[in-house]
């Protein structure tokens, strides 16, 4: 007998172990350290990536490699004639992941809908301050608290979000990493045992991968889930090795401690291209690096003027210096892979000697200026000390004498909206779900204080604006948002410098990884040749 | 010896007091805060950011803040994290074994290196080897850690494959952690490869940490042995015959050692200072990446509650530091 149990144990031993020897495995180079885990209290992309898009899933989701949205958990929706209410039908027999610290009871079903929003918009919900100092500023900053009228649960499988006004991006909104479902069973059983930090420590959600250990600051481990609606992943564990420095991620996924890394630097590219075990994925990305003027300050309040200092910038020189090839000029404030992006609007020329005609003409000579650059380096502006510098000696061309400044970057952000700021201010963004507004908003009224750096408020462009955010039908929102784009270029308010492409190196054993437009870095569908 | 120890005590009551003040002070002096900080390139409203003020109690006069503050901290709260909602002391706990663990191999290499070295080069002063020695110890006190690591990185882990690039250990090796010390939790775990994976993870890193304390404790060495090698006592132990091995080892070393002891001493604060850029390469799960992060999100309560951890255990250190000054040196102790 004896004898017979320890032949069995061996056995199982060696299945064990020889499952283990054979289970596959993705190590992915992060660049930072999640906040948590809890997908929506959260705003940094590495944050998403450790979470919402490996852990959860959503009503709508992003197409793989696309801003189109596609059914997630819901498998169906219908939206009122008013575009008020949008009403989700929830795909049946959906399973919340099964760990060691939560083993579900019932399939997802609308509460888990309702209290995912809930948690995040009224202060009553007693999880909406779970963690202190919640914010919720994904939820608040795409204004879901003034858009949602109620979120009404028709039956099990259907839930109904009524709406205050009608908005045209709620579905791709829906498909943002703060819209992740969440299991509210989980939630009240964490409640029972007053352990709620929990929620965002040990998650629970429907993704493709479950959650299984984080070695702060080090390593996040992932096991792949085998109830997973959209099937089970061909790898096994998913492992986030985080790795501050772009140098020292280029050297693990050479050394092969990594498989696949995020942001690689412009300089350490030709290298990881080189490599022959290698590739290198581009994609351009959803972005835009620019300078905005502060229109509200003589001599930048006149047009002439801004168009002056445009014409006066080789973009070509910063795309070959700054971003070695892995860029293009930008001439619109949205990035040309957008849809509405106007094709008809001409860049202003590099002219210098035309520039400084405008500038005399204007009556502008001895202009002193300030060029800001921030300290880091971004997506979409890899090295904005170096574009200033190109900027500066493009300035002197045309008799300009500008002063680069810099400071910590949460400081420049704060120093670069004082109305009375001087010069010309560098800064990007990366767009959130696909849609124009998403790009356009920054130079809206309301952005100002906020993430209208040129300060300018102009009465056509946000008419438009506004009027691009009332309407449904995309034909008509397209000629809208290609009129506003007309009113920008005349005006003038930013020096739109670049959209950069965003490179992913991964090892040639990965297949399957397709880029993302929107920046999100997903491992489903991911494989790891043996 | 207990008087001693009492008047030390004593001294380190305000200057705790102190450092809770600059700490407290050094992080809102920073332009910016952490709601600004964590709102990013989008920005926030002004209304939402009155309101968020609001509910963090910035808004609050300074005084009553850290009133609030330092009274939490007299309890043992020292609050909770504003950009991970963790508390700051379970964060600090769990990382603060990697950072010990680093800057101990890494003292250890600098003492082990630079004190033989220091002697050497006093003994054979003038010699090659002293003005070698020297030059390499000037050499990596100036040279900057970011670059220094990276090239270690590069040449014996890109180049050869000899040392693994960063972390701790092997991906393959997944075990709980039982102390928090990798070298220990390793053995511990039984899995075989587990440890030799966590040394050879600790090598650069722990070479790049060493560096500067090295160089100094080799140059104070160096200069310490050189003042007592001329003084009466050695010259008459050489004229008695003594044998130079214990001329140097007994009568001039034990009387060099007091102002090395100091300088190994005030390296525990440059370890720390260094650890946060070699943590940051190396990309080690320790406290100086931890509070470079949170000052780059002013994360006020991490920052100072992090910060007077810190300088707690530096003053700890300086405390047995003194202790053992006393015990080497009795008139110490009288003084």
């Amino acid at each position: 007998m004896k004898k017979k149990l320890t032949f069995a144990a061996a056995l199982l031993a060696a299945s064990v172990l020889g499952g283990m020897a054979n289970a596959k495995q993705l190590v992915y180079c992060s660049e930072a350290s999640p906040a948590g885990f809890d997908p929506s209290p959260w705003s940094g992309g590495n944050d998403f990536d450790a979470s919402s898009r490996t852990i959860y899933s959503r009503l709508v989701e992003f197409e793989h490699g696309k801003t189109t949205i596609e059914p997630g958990l819901a498998e169906s929706w219908t939206v009122s004639d008013d575009g008020l209410e949008y009403t989700f039908k929830l795909r049946p027999g959906v399973k919340f992941q099964t760990t060691d610290y939560f083993t579900p009871t019932r399939d997802l079903n609308a509460d888990d809908v309702i209290f995912s929003f809930e948690r995040q918009w009224k202060k009553e919900n007693p999880w909406f301050d779970y963690l202190a100092g919640t914010g919720w500023e994904y939820f608040t900053g795409m204004g879901f608290p003034d858009l949602l009228k109620e979120i009404v649960k028709v039956d099990d499988l259907t839930v109904k979000f009524v709406l205050n006004k009608p908005e045209v991006a709620f579905l791709p909104d829906l498909g943002m990493d703060f819209a992740s479902i969440v299991s509210k069973e989980y939630a009240d059983q964490l409640d029972k045992a007053g352990t709620r930090q929990q929620f965002t420590q040990k998650p629970v959600g429907t993704g493709p991968f479950q959650f299984v250990d984080y070695q702060v600051d080090a390593v996040i481990r992932y096991a792949a889930w085998d109830g997973y609606y959209g099937g089970r992943q061909k790898i096994d564990d998913l492992i986030f090795a985080i790795t501050t420095d772009p140098a020292v991620r280029a050297q693990k996924l050479k050394a092969g401690e990594c498989d696949i890394m995020s942001y690689p630097a412009p300089a350490d590219i030709a290298g990881l291209k080189a490599d022959p075990n290698l590739k290198v994925d581009e994609q351009e990305g959803l972005n835009i690096g620019y300078m905005a003027y502060n229109t509200t300050q003589a001599p930048f309040d006149k047009v002439e003027v801004r168009k002056a200092l445009n014409m006066a910038v080789n973009k070509q020189a910063i795309l070959d210096a700054v971003y070695q090839g892995a860029g293009q000029a930008a001439i619109n404030p949205i990035p040309p892979t957008m849809w509405s992006y106007n094709k008809e609007i001409k860049d202003d020329p590099y002219d210098p000697d035309a520039a400084k005609k405008m500038l005399t003409d204007a009556g502008v000579t001895d202009l002193s200026m300030k060029i800001w650059a921030m300290p880091v380096s971004r997506p979409y502006n890899p090295n904005a000390q170096r574009v200033a510098e190109l900027i500066q000696a493009d300035y002197a061309k045309i008799g300009v004498k500008a002063e680069i400044v810099s400071y910590e970057w949460t400081e420049y952000r704060e120093r670069g909206k004082q109305k009375d700021r001087d010069g010309a201010f560098q800064l990007g963004w990366t767009g959130d779900n696909g849609d124009p507004d998403n790009f356009l908003f920054l130079l809206g009224c309301d952005a100002i204080g906020q993430s209208n750096y040129a300060i300018w408020c102009n009465q056509e462009f946000e008419a438009l604006l506004q009027k691009g955010k009332a309407t449904t039908d995309v034909a008509e929102r397209t000629k809208i948002y290609e009129e506003a784009q007309v009113v920008f270029k005349r005006e003038a308010p930013w020096l739109t410098i670049a959209h950069s492409k965003v490179f992913m190196p991964m090892n040639k054993k990965v297949t399957g990884f397709v880029m993302d437009p929107l920046g999100i870095h997903r491992f489903d569908g991911v494989d790891v040749a043996e | 010896m207990l008087r001693y120890l009492l008047h030390k005590l004593a001294l380190i009551i305000p200057t705790v007091f102190g450092i809770s003040l600059a700490a407290f002070a050094f992080v809102r002096l920073l332009p910016g805060d952490p709601i600004t900080a964590l709102a990013g390139e989008r920005g926030v409203s002004p209304e939402r950011y009155a309101e968020l003020v609001e509910r963090f109690g910035y808004n609050r006069p300074y005084v009553v803040q850290y009133l609030e503050y330092i009274g939490r901290v007299l309890t043992g709260d020292f609050g909770i994290s504003l950009a991970t909602k963790r508390p700051v002391l379970g964060e600090f706990q769990a990382l603060f074994p990697a950072t010990l663990e680093l800057a101990t191999i890494a003292l250890i290499i600098a003492v082990l290196i630079g004190i033989p070295a220091g002697i050497f080069a006093a003994v054979k002063r003038g010699s090659w080897f002293d003005q070698a020695t020297m030059g390499v110890a000037l050499t990596g006190y100036s040279m900057p850690i970011f670059w220094w690591g990276l090239l270690l990185i590069i040449f014996f882990s890109g180049y050869l494959g000899w040392t693994p690039v960063s972390g701790r250990i092997g991906l393959q090796y997944f075990f709980k952690p039982t102390t928090g010390f990798m070298l220990i939790d390793s053995l511990i775990s039984g899995k075989s490869g587990a440890f030799r994976s966590a040394a050879s993870h600790l090598v650069l890193p722990a070479i790049v940490l060493a560096t500067i304390p090295l160089a100094v404790i080799a140059r104070q060495t160096r200069s310490a042995m050189l003042e007592v090698l001329g003084e009466d006592y050695v010259r008459t132990a050489r004229a008695k015959g003594l044998a130079p091995r214990r001329v140097i080892g007994l009568h001039a070393f034990r009387n060099a050692l007091i102002p090395v002891v100091t300088t190994i001493g005030l390296q525990v604060g440059t370890l720390m200072a260094g650890a946060i850029l070699t943590e940051t390469i190396f990309s080690w799960p320790g406290i100086g990446k931890w509070m470079i992060d949170a000052i780059a999100k002013r994360d006020y309560v991490v920052v100072q509650s992090g910060l007077l951890i810190i300088a707690l255990i530096v003053m700890a250190v300086n405390l047995i530091v003194d202790v053992l000054y006393a015990v080497i040196n009795p008139r110490i102790r009288v003084q």
